[in-house]
């Protein structure tokens, strides 16, 4: 991806692929791109190099005043959904208004997606932390319940950190290493092998090596 | 979800002759002994289920190997299969034949016998 390092998608689903040998895999479609550079950060300016990226349109419309301007300064006709920082070795190898789409990834090769993981609400001990649950049956009271939640007399407190029951999920969440299965530029599309985090229509950051 | 459809609509192979279950089938198997080496196996007997849908569609086939039932599932789309040949029609009374894994010999060619070919 020259000298990008991440891209903005979107999770279409999941669906399986059967590779050259004939093995059946398991592939998510992301929708990968196009980007817009709306800001160059550069060392002199910022202090970092980086690039503002813009994904998934959204009518001027549903923006203030101020940021209608910053869509504009890219020469975009729309706004953004999602805007989103990149880190970049050379900003200057980039044009402010510049549309990057998925282009030279090889397959075989391997990205981090880093997205927003479903919510699962205020989960227990069991689905959050993986505890065991007790007997459901045979006179058993304690199915699903924590447990114990640390010693008695000493040390007369619940250590810090101690697992317990609470919200699990809606947590933004890196998954390193996915295969990439197969690239189509031309309809953006990047398959990767396996699951990924978030729910379908979901944005996810795309971080190539 | 049409894009998701369309890619798996792409990996659909248009070369499997319609089967029910109860038809009996040939399944030429690709096998691949090496890198290099690719032999063909043929694996027949009785179609006894199809289930899920488009790209993920599977069928059962059962056969009597040596006394013994032995049953292979297939993906239908898989590029493994070199090609399927229809070798009788069955009766299709139903869409899932798994009584037919409690039948022996005559009772289970009875129960498959092409309507057909029993009038």
């Amino acid at each position: 991806m020259g000298s990008i390092k991440a891209l903005m998608g979107k999770k279409l689903g999941m669906t399986r692929v059967f590779a050259e040998n004939g093995n059946s895999l398991p592939v998510t479609v992301l929708e990968v791109g196009p980007c817009v550079v709306l800001q160059k950060k550069t060392v002199e300016k910022e202090g970092y190099n980086a690039l503002q990226l813009g994904f998934g349109e959204k009518p001027f419309k549903r923006f203030n005043r101020p940021m209608q301007g910053h869509f504009k300064k890219a020469g975009s006709e729309t706004g953004f959904r999602y805007v989103r920082e990149v880190p970049v070795d050379n900003p200057k190898d980039f044009t402010v208004g510049q549309e990057i789409s998925l282009a030279d990834v090889d397959t075989g090769a391997l990205v981090d997606i880093v997205g927003i993981t479903k919510g699962k609400g205020y989960s227990g001990t069991v689905k959050r932390h993986g505890f065991s649950r007790g007997p459901m049956g045979h006179g058993s009271k304690h199915h699903r319940a924590v447990g114990s939640s640390g010693m008695s007399a000493y040390p007369s407190k619940v250590i810090k950190g101690k697992k317990m029951p609470g919200r699990l999920g809606g947590k933004r969440e890196t998954q390193k290493n996915s295969l990439i299965v197969d690239v189509r530029p031309g309809e953006n599309l990047l398959l990767v092998r396996g699951g990924v985090v978030g729910a379908v229509n979901q944005m996810v950051l795309v971080h190539f090596k | 979800m049409d894009i998701i459809r369309k890619l798996a609509f792409e990996e659909l192979r248009a070369d499997i002759p319609p089967f029910r279950p109860g038809d009996t089938v040939k399944v030429h198997v690709k096998i691949r002994e090496s890198a290099e080496k690719e032999r063909i196996q043929v694996f027949e007997g009785v179609v006894i289920s199809r289930k899920g849908s488009g790209i993920s569609e599977t069928f059962t086939v059962r056969k009597i190997s040596y006394g013994v039932g032995v049953e292979r599932i297939f993906p239908v789309n898989s590029p493994r299969i070199d090609k399927i040949e229809i070798v009788q029609q069955g009766r299709h009374n139903r869409s899932k034949l798994y009584y037919l894994r409690g039948l022996r010999g005559k009772a289970m060619r009875h129960k498959i016998r092409n309507k057909r070919a029993l009038y």
